[in-house]
């Protein structure tokens, strides 16, 4: 593995955590909701599938070692205890999924494999992974889990759009810098 | 960056993380197991007698902890108060604080150098298929280092908005952050090839060790 791809991996894993820090949006019944997943979805559409997923899992690995990243100064291996360890442990793979996608439908126009991969793989699949952790947890049913999460499945379809149009504008303004795309990756 | 370990010293400090570990996934997974009230309260009693052990500032310090958790608390509790289980509600509820008592107790009690020497033992056995775990190790410390930066510049675009704008940016300050964030990696990682002259990170790492 290069230096280049070491590099990308391990900023875009702390990007990822300084998004944390943004209160990025409010829906409007007043659920707060931070950029953070927006990190996870950038990770595959700008990354590509496997550094994508390498530094979504860098980001989970140092949560797990007790380093506060997550959204209000959260860390530690009290989260994968917590009802929502199944969206943190499924980071890795939505960005995998996300970065998949993006890279391997390549006729298709960047902004709109972008968005799909999102989608599938920050929305649906995280989310299926997310709401089976809570049931677990919680002892709930996966329809219950799905009823408590539903409310952010708004806020995070508007971050899979945002993440679809920054890639087509880095795409844009620095192409090489896309390497889910490039041709220099 | 601080991490969520402990400065006050304990006696769990000195012992191995691994084994911590271990023990932490042997008394989650039996704990799913467990069905019964007295029991579980049992448990979080010699969970809460652990941090006591360690001094009132520990148990205080582990006691703050839990406020993470009241959203879903208050959830499960409603929910259960409202389809007449109050009992099974209460069995989820000291569950869940049994296994984020003792999570957070090796969390508390182990240094962030001891966790990731852990991580580099796990991996090592990749060294046979082409894994050099000492890019972990340099990915763990760019990333320790970058994200105060980060956190500092996203700040700062924030403030710029802000000065602009009687509105909150939202994610519109995302794309400008994300070109900071490829700037600085494109930065670091010339400078990496530029110290290597164009040699793999391992052989840069073993030629400035010798």
């Amino acid at each position: 593995m290069s230096e280049r791809n070491i590099v990308f991996i391990a900023l875009f894993a702390a990007l990822i955590a300084a998004l944390g820090l943004i209160p990025a949006l409010k829906l409007p019944f007043g659920v707060p909701v931070t950029a953070q997943s927006l990190g996870v979805m950038l990770c595959g559409t700008i990354l590509g599938g496997k550094r994508g997923a390498l530094a979504a899992l860098l980001f989970v690995l140092l949560v797990a070692v007790g380093l506060p990243l997550l959204s209000g100064g959260r860390g530690g291996l009290v989260v994968f205890v917590s009802p929502s360890v199944g969206f943190l442990v499924g980071f890795p793979v939505a960005a995998w999924v996300t970065g998949t996608v993006v890279e391997r439908w390549r006729t298709m126009h960047i902004g709109i494999a972008a968005l799909l991969g999102s989608l599938l793989g920050s929305i649906v699949l995280l989310y299926i992974m997310g709401i089976t952790g809570m049931s677990i947890v919680l002892d709930k049913s996966f329809y219950e889990s799905l009823l408590l999460m539903g409310w952010f499945i708004p806020g995070d379809i508007v971050k899979a759009v945002v993440a679809s149009a920054i890639t087509v504008g880095l795409w844009n303004t620095r192409p090489n810098s896309v390497l889910s795309r490039s041709t220099m990756s | 960056m601080i991490s969520l370990s402990s400065p006050h010293k304990t006696p769990y400090h000195s012992y191995s993380a691994a084994l911590k570990l271990v023990l932490l996934c042997t008394v989650t997974v039996v704990l799913f197991s467990i069905e019964s009230i007295a029991i579980l309260l049992l448990v979080l009693f010699v969970s809460a007698s652990l941090y006591a052990l360690c001094g009132r500032l520990f148990f205080i310090a582990g006691f703050k902890q839990l406020f993470i958790l009241w959203p879903f608390v208050v959830i499960v509790l409603l929910w259960h108060v409202l389809t007449n289980t109050p009992a099974q509600g209460a069995t989820i509820i000291l569950r869940l604080l049994c296994a984020f008592t003792f999570a957070n107790l090796v969390t508390m009690t182990t240094r962030l150098t001891d966790m990731i020497q852990v991580i580099n033992t796990v991996l090592s056995p990749l060294r046979r298929y082409g894994f050099n775990p000492v890019w972990v190790g340099i990915a763990i410390g760019l990333v320790i280092r970058f994200t105060p930066v980060f956190r500092v510049k996203g700040a700062g675009l924030y403030q710029a908005w802000r000065a602009r704008s009687p509105s909150r940016p939202q994610l519109k300050i995302v794309q400008p952050f994300a070109g900071l964030v490829i700037d600085d990696a494109e930065q670091v990682a010339q400078a990496l090839r530029a110290r290597g002259a164009g040699v793999s990170v391992s052989e840069l790492l073993q030629s400035s060790s010798n």
